[in-house]
C-alpha cells in the first residue's frame, strides 16, 4: 500500500489538494467539450440554414421566456417511431444558430423541432388560448395574454448585435434593418418583401393573428411556423463520417 | 483608516445600483438593482456603525452565527421548494391550476422548483454543513471573519434574485443554469469568496491531516467554480438590461450545458454531500469511517469519473457519436466508486447496527445512504444506449432524479438539521423522537409513491410512444399517452405531498427544540479539539 501512504503529502497539505482535485476534474471536460469547436464534421453542411429573422428571434425569446424547453424537446432522435411521428431526425446544423440551443429533455407534450407549418395559424391561435378546447387531454397550460401583449422589441437590433458577437452572421444590413423586417414580416405591406425574403429566405411572411400591432402572439407562430423548415430534406444526403 | 475608506467603498456602490435601478431597461433588472441597492446599503449602515470599534476578540471559539441562519434558511427554502413542487406536480394532473396566469404557469414555476430545491434547500445546506464541519475538524474557527455572513446574505440574495427572474420571466432556459448574467456574476463572487473561507480555514487548521469530509466539499466547491464560470458565458444584450446572449451555439452548448448539468449532480449534489455523510454518520453512529483506503480510491475515482458523464443526457442527439459513447462508458464505470461512497458509508455502522431501533436521525442518515446507492445503480444503467432510448424524454428519468434529491439528498440534509440544531442552539435533546419518526415514514413513503408512480409513467409511454401495428403505423397518438398517465400523476402529486408534510413536521420539530428544550447544561461553547 506504498501508493495510498503517498497519499499523507495530499491529504496534509490544502493547496495540493486543491490543484490535483482541480486538475482531475478538468480532463474529461476538455476532451469532450474542445474538439467540438474544431472537427470538421461536429456540424454538417446543409442547404437552407440561415440566422432567425427579427420577429423569429423575438418569439424565440418567449419560447424561453416561458420555460416551454421544460416540457417540449426540439431533438427528433434516427428511431422509427420518431421518424413517423415528427420526421427526419434533427440535424447539428439545424441548430448552429440557437443560443442557446432548445434541445430540451423531456417531453410532457410533443417534439416540436418540425412543428411549422404542421397546424394552421388559426389552430395556434385556438390553441394558446384553450389547448384543451382542440385537444381534450392535453396538460398544456393556456396562454391567454400572448394575443392581448403588444411585443416589446425595443431591444431588437441590441439582441442581434449580441448574437453577432455570439457568432451568428448577422450582416451590418441585417441589423440595421433589424425593426423595419420585424414590422415588415407583419405587415408585408410597409416595405420591400423580395428584399426581406433576400435576406431570410423561407421566412412566413403575414399578419398571423390579424391584430392591429405586432402582438407576442404574432412573433410565436412567426417562430413556431418556421420550426424545421429550412433544411430541404429530398436533396439532403448524410455526411458519412459523422 | 482601513475602516473608512471599506466605508466610503460600500457607500458608492450603494450609490451605483441606485443609479442603475434608476436606468435599467426592464422592470426585472430595475428590481434586482435595486435588491443590491439594498443590500449594499445595509452593509453601509452596519460598517458606519461598528465604525471604530474593534472586533471583539473571539478567536476561542467557533463561528456559528452564519451557520445557524443557514440551518434556517435551509429549512425554509426545502418547505418552499417542495412545496412549490407538490403545486407543480397538481398542476400537471390538472391543467386549470395553471390559472392562465404568466407567473404561475408550468414552464415558470418548474425552474423556481428545481432551483428552489437544488440551490436554496441544497445550497444553503451545503455552506452551513461544511462551514460546521471544516471547523470542527480543524479545530479552528473560521478564516476570514465575517465573510462568512456574505457568503450567507450573498448567497440568499442569489437565490432570491434567481427565483424573482423566473417568475417574471427571466431565463436563459439552461437547466439547471436558468439564471441571467447578472445573478450569475453576482454568484461567482459569492462563490470565490465562500472557496476563500474554506480554504482559509483548511490551511490554519490545528490538526495534521485533512479530514476526508473537507476533501470532497474542497473539490465540489473548485468544481462547481469551474462548471458555473463557463456554462454562464454569455453576452448581455445592454448592460442595462436582463437579457443575454449564451455564447455557445446548438451543440456545443448542449455539450457544456450537459457538461455543467451532470456535474450539478456529480459535485453539488453528491460530492459535497458526500461531505456531509462522512462527518454526520460517524459522528451519529460513534463509529469511525470504515475505511481510510476506500475513502482514497473512492474519491479521486468519482471526482475523475464524474466530469464526463454529460453526454449521456444527449444519447441519439445530434452530438457526435464519439461523444456520446464515451459519455456512456464513463457513465457506466461511475457505478463502482459510487458504490464504494455507499459501502464506506454503510459499513460505519458496523458494531453500531442496532442504533437503528433507538435512533431515528441515524436511521434518516442511513436510508439516505440507501437511496444514494439506488439512484447511482439506475443512473448507470440509464445512460446504456438502449436503455437510454426507452427511458428518455419520459417520466422516468423525473423518477430517476427525484429518487436520489428526495432520498438521498433531501434525508441525509434533514439528518444533519436534526444534528445540528441541538448543538448550534446549545439544547440538551431533539423536542421529540417521534415526530422524527412520523417524519421518517412520511417523507420514506412519499418517495416510494412518487419514484415507482414515475416508473410506471415512464416505461408506460416510452412503449406506447414506440408502438406499431402489423401495417407498421404508429398505435398511439401523443395525446393517448398523456390521457393514460392521469391516474399514476395523482399518486405523484400525493406522495410528493407527504414529503413536503413531513418537512413541515421537522421545521416544527426543530422550532420546539430551540423554543422548549432546556439548554445543555455542560459548557460546550468553548472549542473543543477535533471530533
Amino acid at each position: 500500500m506504498s501508493i495510498l501512504s503517498g497519499h499523507k503529502k495530499i491529504e496534509t497539505n490544502a493547496f495540493l489538494l486543491l490543484v490535483l482535485s482541480f486538475f482531475v476534474v478538468t480532463v474529461g471536460g476538455i476532451v469532450q467539450i474542445v474538439p467540438l469547436f474544431y472537427l470538421d464534421n461536429v456540424i454538417e453542411e446543409v442547404e437552407g440554414m440561415r440566422p432567425y429573422s427579427p420577429l423569429e428571434l423575438a418569439g424565440r425569446q418567449i419560447y424561453i421566456r416561458e420555460g416551454c424547453y421544460v416540457c417540449h424537446s426540439q431533438m427528433i432522435r434516427p428511431m422509427r417511431d420518431e421518424h413517423e411521428r415528427y420526421g427526419h431526425y434533427s440535424l447539428a446544423a439545424e441548430s448552429m444558430y440557437d443560443h442557446p440551443f432548445q434541445w430540451g429533455s423531456k417531453r410532457t407534450g410533443p417534439d416540436l423541432a418540425r412543428v411549422g407549418g404542421r397546424y394552421s395559424d388559426d389552430w395556434h391561435i385556438q390553441h394558446f388560448r384553450a389547448p384543451k378546447e382542440l385537444v381534450p387531454e392535453s396538460i398544456m397550460p393556456a396562454y391567454p395574454w400572448f394575443e392581448t401583449t403588444p411585443l416589446n422589441y425595443d431591444l431588437i437590433e441590441q439582441l442581434l448585435i449580441a448574437h453577432r458577437r455570439a457568432g451568428v452572421p448577422y450582416t451590418d444590413e441585417m441589423i440595421r434593418s433589424a425593426r423595419d423586417d420585424l414590422i415588415l414580416q407583419w405587415n408585408p405591406d410597409s416595405g420591400d418583401v423580395d428584399a426581406f425574403l433576400e435576406r431570410y429566405p423561407n421566412a412566413q411572411v403575414r399578419n398571423f393573428t390579424e391584430s392591429t400591432e405586432v402582438t407576442e402572439l404574432d412573433a410565436m407562430l412567426a417562430y413556431l411556423q418556421m420550426l424545421g423548415t429550412l433544411v430541404d430534406f429530398s436533396t439532403y444526403e448524410p455526411d458519412p463520417t459523422r | 483608516m482601513l475602516d473608512g475608506i471599506k466605508i466610503i467603498v460600500l457607500g458608492l456602490l450603494t450609490l451605483l445600483f441606485g443609479l442603475a435601478a434608476n436606468a435599467g431597461l426592464d422592470a426585472v433588472f430595475r428590481f434586482h438593482m435595486t435588491l443590491f441597492m439594498a443590500f449594499f446599503g445595509v452593509w453601509t449602515i452596519l460598517a458606519i456603525r461598528s465604525y471604530g470599534k474593534k472586533p471583539a476578540p473571539s478567536e476561542s471559539s467557533y463561528m456559528d452565527g452564519p451557520i445557524k441562519a443557514g440551518v434556517i434558511a435551509t429549512a425554509f427554502w426545502g418547505i418552499a421548494g417542495f412545496l412549490v413542487g407538490d403545486i407543480i406536480a397538481w398542476q400537471l394532473t390538472f391543467p386549470e391550476l395553471n390559472l392562465g396566469l404568466p407567473w404561475t404557469s408550468f414552464g415558470r414555476l418548474r425552474p423556481l422548483h428545481t432551483s428552489a430545491v437544488i440551490f436554496a434547500f441544497g445550497g444553503n445546506a451545503l455552506i452551513a454543513t461544511s462551514l460546521y464541519i471544516v471547523q470542527r475538524t480543524s479545530a479552528v474557527r473560521l478564516w476570514g471573519g465575517n465573510a462568512a455572513w456574505f457568503v450567507f446574505w450573498g448567497y440568499n440574495l442569489f437565490i432570491v434574485m434567481a427565483a424573482t427572474g423566473y417568475l417574471l420571466g427571466v431565463t436563459q432556459s439552461k437547466e439547471y443554469a436558468e439564471p441571467e448574467w447578472v445573478a450569475n456574476i453576482w454568484l461567482a463572487v459569492v462563490w470565490l469568496t465562500y472557496l476563500a473561507i474554506f480554504l482559509g480555514t483548511i490551511v490554519r487548521r490545528r490538526e495534521p491531516h485533512i479530514y476526508v469530509a473537507n476533501w470532497f466539499f474542497l473539490a465540489f466547491i473548485v468544481t462547481v467554480t469551474m462548471l458555473h464560470v463557463v456554462n454562464g458565458l454569455s453576452i448581455p444584450v445592454s448592460p442595462l438590461a436582463s437579457l443575454s446572449v449564451p455564447l455557445f451555439p446548438g451543440v456545443q452548448g448542449a455539450m457544456v450545458q450537459w457538461w455543467y448539468g451532470h456535474n450539478a449532480v456529480g459535485f453539488f449534489l453528491t460530492a459535497g454531500f458526500l461531505g456531509m455523510m462522512y462527518y454526520f454518520i460517524p459522528k451519529q453512529a460513534e463509529r469511525p469511517v470504515y475505511s481510510y483506503k476506500l475513502s482514497i480510491i473512492h474519491f479521486w475515482a468519482i471526482i475523475f469519473l464524474y466530469i464526463w458523464a454529460g453526454p449521456h443526457h444527449l444519447h441519439f442527439t445530434a452530438l457526435p457519436d464519439w461523444a456520446q459513447y464515451l459519455g456512456m462508458t464513463f457513465s457506466v464505470m461511475l457505478w463502482m466508486p459510487s458504490w464504494g461512497g455507499m459501502i464506506n458509508g454503510l459499513m460505519t455502522l458496523q458494531g453500531a447496527w442496532d442504533k437503528l431501533r433507538t435512533d431515528p436521525v441515524l436511521r434518516m442518515l442511513v436510508i439516505s445512504v440507501g437511496f444514494y446507492g439506488m439512484a447511482t445503480f439506475e443512473g448507470p444503467m440509464m445512460s446504456i444506449r438502449a436503455v437510454n432510448s426507452l427511458s428518455h424524454y419520459t417520466d422516468w428519468t423525473i423518477g430517476h432524479v427525484h429518487s436520489a434529491a428526495l432520498g438521498w439528498n433531501g434525508m441525509i440534509t434533514f439528518g444533519a438539521l436534526y444534528f445540528l440544531v441541538p448543538r448550534l442552539w446549545n439544547r440538551e435533546r431533539l423536542y421529540s423522537l417521534t415526530l422524527v419518526s412520523w417524519h421518517f415514514w412520511l417523507a420514506t413513503i412519499g418517495i416510494v409513491l412518487y419514484a415507482s408512480s414515475m416508473w410506471v409513467t415512464g416505461i408506460m409511454e416510452g412503449l406506447m410512444w414506440r408502438e406499431v401495428d402489423e401495417q407498421g403505423f404508429l398505435v398511439n397518438s401523443f395525446a393517448d399517452t398523456v390521457a393514460a398517465k392521469f391516474p399514476m400523476y395523482v399518486v405523484r402529486a400525493f406522495g410528493g405531498m407527504l414529503f413536503a408534510g413531513g418537512a413541515i413536521l421537522m421545521a416544527y420539530n426543530l422550532w420546539m427544540t430551540v423554543r422548549a428544550v432546556p439548554q445543555q447544561t455542560r459548557d460546550t461553547a468553548a472549542a473543543v479539539p477535533a471530533q
